[in-house]
C-alpha cells in the first residue's frame, strides 16, 4: 500500500491537444514509412522463456517481499504471448504511517497479459494488467506499434496506455486485546474514489555504429481524479498543541500532466564489455522538475556476466508542498507527501548472471541464475523527521533534522529459455 | 498550405523505392578459406546447382535453419546440388564453437573480411542465393521463417531438372 | 491555418520527402556487421524481471515517471 505512486496534477487543455497532434503526426509518419519496407523482410519475435524471481525491499521501516513468475511463448511465427504474476507482501510502517497509525501487513497481487503480433517490419503489442491490494485496485490497458526502418538501423515506437484506478481507505473494525488490528475494512466515510491515467509515448532507437546504439524516448502522462493519498496528512503549526503542530488532510489538485524526455546510449568495448549511459529530464504541472542520470558497466567473464550501475536523481518540490504550513488551510492545495518534496538521491547497484546447463533436458536451450543488489539513499531537503520533534528539547517541526532513507533491494531469479 | 501537404504526399506515393543492387545475371566469383582446410572457390561448382547461405552464429533464424539445410544438402547432393555456408563473422571462434555442437556436412567458408558479403550485397541475415548450373543467380531469399525450407526445395528441384 | 499547424504540416511534408529519399539509402552498418549489437550484453533490458521490480520502486519513491522504455537494436536478422 505504501508503494503506491503519488497522485498528479491537471492536464492543461493545450498540452493535451499538443500531445494528440504529435501522436497523430508520428502515427502518420510511421504508416507512410511502413509502405517502403521490403515485404519479404520481417522483424523477430522475442524468445520463449520462463522466469521466476524473488525480491526483497528493505528500508524506511518497511520490508516488502515480492515473488514474480513470467512466461513468454510464441505461437506460430507471428504471435508471442507473455503472462506474468506478481505478489508483494508489505510489512512494517514507513515514517508517514508511524506518525499517524501503526505497522501493518498487506499483500498486493498483479497479473499481466501481453500479446505481440509481427507483420513484416512492424510489431503490434497489446496488453492488460490488473493489480489488486485491499485499498487499491488498478486496471491498465496498453497498446504500442514498433517499426524497423532504414535497413533495420532505426526503430520507431509509439505507445498508448490507459489506467483506471479505484482507491479506498482501510480502517480498523476490530482491535485485539493487545491493540493490534484484527479486522480491516474499507472506511465507509471515505468510500471509493477513482483516478484515471493516460500515457502517450514516442521512442526512437538508432544504431549509430557497429559498436553503439542510442535510444530517445518522450512520454506525456496525464492524471485525473482523486490524486491524493488517503493516509498522508499535512502538518501545520499549532502553538496550542503539545508537539507544536497539528495534522490535517492532504488535498492535491485533481489533475496532473507530466512530460519526461530521456536518452539511453550503449557502447560496445572491444574486449567484450558494454557501457550504458542514461539521462532523463522531467517536469510537470505540479511544478516538479527532476533529473535522472545513470551509468552502467557490463563485463562478461566465462559463464558469468557482471554489471554495476550508479544513479543520481534530484527533484524539486511540488508548488503546493510544504514541510509545515503556517496554519490550517493556508493554501487551496496542500501536501506533505515526501515524494513531492525537494531531494536528491544516489544509488548503486550490482548484479551477476551465471549461465548453466541442465543435463538430460535438451528442450531448454539456455538457463541462467541471477542475483542483483541495489542500494538507494534518499536525502530529503525540505522534509523533516517529525518523529524527532521534542518541544521540551527545543526540537520543533521546523528545525527537526531532515529525513533520509537508506533502501536495500535484494533480488534472485532464474531464467530458462526454450 | 493544404496544397503543399497534398502535393508532397502525392510525390511520396509516386516515388518508387529502388531495392539495393543485388546481383542479377552471372554470380560474382570468389574464393574463401574453408573450415575443412584449404581454399574453396565458386568456380569449382560450375555445372552444379549451388545454394550459398550467408549466416552468423549470433543470428537466431540462421541457427534455426542450419539443421534443415543439412537435410536438404544430404538429400540433393547426389543430383548435382551443392550447398555452401558462408559465415560472415570477423572472428570465427563463436562459429567454430557452435558448429562443434551442431555439426553440418556441407562446406563452411569463412568470410572474415566481409569481401563476399559486400560482393553479394547481403541485405539481411540469413540470405540464401540460388545459382543455376550455368553460374547465373536465379533467386535471392532473404530471412528465414519456419516453412521457408519448402521454398528452397521448390527452387532446388526446378534448377536441378534443368 | 495557425502557425503551429503550418509548422507541423511542413515537418510532416519534409519528413515524408526525406523518407522517400532514405528508402534507397544504404544502411551504414551492414547486417553482417551487427555481431556486437546482437550480443546479449548490448541489449537495453537484459533482465526484465529484475528491472520491473527496481523500476517500480523508483516510480513510487520518485516523483518523476515515464520515458524509460527502449526497443530495437539486436541482431537485425531477417
Amino acid at each position: 500500500m505504501q508503494l503506491r505512486p503519488s497522485a498528479f496534477t491537471a492536464p492543461h487543455p493545450r498540452a493535451r491537444r499538443a500531445a494528440t497532434t504529435v501522436a497523430r503526426l508520428a502515427l502518420l509518419v510511421l504508416l507512410v514509412a511502413g509502405l517502403y519496407s521490403a515485404p519479404t523482410r520481417t522483424a523477430v519475435l522475442p524468445e520463449d522463456e520462463v522466469d521466476y524471481s524473488t525480491s526483497q525491499y528493505v528500508g524506511g521501516g518497511q520490508v516488502i517481499d515480492g515473488k514474480t513468475w513470467l512466461l513468454r511463448k510464441s505461437i506460430g511465427d507471428k504471435v508471442s504471448v507473455e503472462y506474468s504474476h506478481l505478489t508483494d507482501v508489505v510489512s512494517g510502517a514507513s515514517i508517514d504511517v508511524m506518525l499517524y497509525a501503526s505497522p501493518y501487513v498487506e499483500q498486493r497481487t498483479q497479473d499481466s497479459l501481453n500479446l505481440e503480433y509481427l507483420s513484416g517490419k512492424t510489431t503490434y503489442s497489446v496488453g492488460f494488467t490488473h493489480s489488486y491490494e485491499p485499498d487499491y485496485r488498478s486496471n491498465t490497458a496498453n497498446f504500442s506499434i514498433s517499426e524497423d526502418m532504414f535497413g533495420d538501423l532505426t526503430t520507431v515506437t509509439m505507445s498508448f496506455r490507459r489506467t483506471w484506478n479505484d482507491v479506498y481507505k482501510m480502517e480498523c473494525a476490530m482491535h485485539s486485546a493487545s491493540g493490534e488490528c484484527e479486522d480491516k475494512i474499507h472506511d465507509p466515510d471515505f468510500g471509493e474514489k477513482t483516478m484515471d491515467e493516460r500515457s502517450y509515448a514516442v521512442g526512437l532507437t538508432q544504431i549509430l555504429t557497429r559498436n553503439s546504439i542510442l535510444s530517445v524516448n518522450d512520454e506525456i502522462i496525464t492524471d485525473m481524479g482523486w490524486l491524493s493519498n488517503p493516509y498522508r496528512d499535512i502538518i501545520y503549526l499549532d502553538p496550542t498543541s503539545g508537539r507544536g503542530f497539528s495534522t490535517g488532510p492532504e488535498t492535491d489538485p485533481s489533475t496532473r500532466t507530466s512530460n519526461a524526455i530521456g536518452g539511453d546510449y550503449k557502447y560496445y568495448l572491444p574486449y567484450r564489455a558494454a557501457i550504458d549511459a542514461q539521462y532523463r529530464y522531467y517536469f510537470d504541472t505540479w511544478g516538479i522538475h527532476a533529473s535522472t542520470a545513470q551509468l552502467g558497466y557490463t563485463q562478461p567473464w566465462r559463464k558469468w556476466i557482471f554489471d554495476v550501475t550508479g544513479r543520481y536523481y534530484t527533484q524539486t518540490h511540488a508548488s503546493f508542498y510544504n514541510n509545515a504550513f503556517a496554519y490550517a488551510d493556508e493554501q487551496n492545495f496542500e501536501s506533505r507527501n515526501r515524494e513531492l518534496s525537494t531531494y536528491h538521491s544516489h544509488s548503486v547497484g550490482a548484479g551477476a548472471t551465471y549461465e548453466f546447463k541442465i543435463p538430460h533436458v535438451s528442450w531448454i536451450q539456455k538457463s541462467t541464475a541471477n542475483i542483483r543488489y541495489d542500494r538507494i539513499w534518499i536525502d530529503y531537503e525540505d522534509f523533516n523527521d517529525a518523529l524527532l520533534v521534542n518541544t521540551g528539547n527545543g526540537i520543533t517541526i521546523e528545525n527537526a533534522p531532515l529525513y533520509s532513507v537508506d533502501l536495500r533491494i535484494y533480488q534472485f531469479f532464474i531464467s530458462l529459455w526454450f | 498550405m493544404k496544397r503543399i501537404v497534398i502535393r508532397s504526399l502525392a510525390a511520396l506515393l509516386v516515388a518508387v523505392p529502388a531495392l539495393a543492387g543485388l546481383p542479377q545475371g552471372p554470380a560474382p566469383s570468389f574464393s574463401l578459406p574453408s573450415r575443412a582446410g584449404g581454399t574453396v572457390s565458386l568456380a569449382q561448382f560450375r555445372g552444379q546447382v549451388v545454394m550459398i547461405n550467408f549466416w552468423a552464429s549470433w543470428c537466431g533464424p540462421c541457427r534455426q535453419e542450419m539443421p534443415l539445410l543439412d537435410d536438404i544438402y544430404k538429400h540433393y547432393s547426389k543430383l548435382g546440388f551443392s550447398l555452401i555456408g558462408v559465415n560472415v563473422e570477423p572472428d570465427s571462434k563463436s562459429a567454430e564453437q557452435w558448429l562443434k555442437q551442431t555439426p553440418v556436412s556441407f562446406p563452411i567458408l569463412f568470410d572474415t573480411q566481409s569481401v563476399v558479403s559486400k560482393l553479394y550485397g547481403v541485405p539481411g541475415m540469413p540470405t540464401s542465393v540460388f545459382i543455376d548450373r550455368k553460374g547465373n543467380v536465379r533467386l535471392i531469399h532473404q530471412s528465414y521463417r519456419p516453412g521457408d525450407e519448402n521454398e528452397y526445395l521448390n527452387e532446388i528441384r526446378a534448377l536441378v531438372r534443368e | 491555418m495557425r502557425p503551429l499547424r503550418v509548422c507541423c504540416a511542413l515537418v510532416l511534408a519534409a519528413s515524408a520527402v526525406a523518407l522517400a529519399g532514405c528508402s534507397s539509402m544504404q544502411p551504414w552498418v551492414k547486417p553482417y556487421e551487427r555481431e556486437h549489437l546482437a550480443d546479449t550484453i548490448m541489449s537495453f533490458d537484459r533482465e526484465p524481471v529484475a528491472s520491473m521490480f527496481t523500476d517500480h520502486v523508483y516510480e513510487v519513491r520518485n516523483a518523476a515517471r515515464g520515458a524509460t522504455g527502449a526497443a530495437g537494436g539486436g541482431c537485425g536478422c531477417n
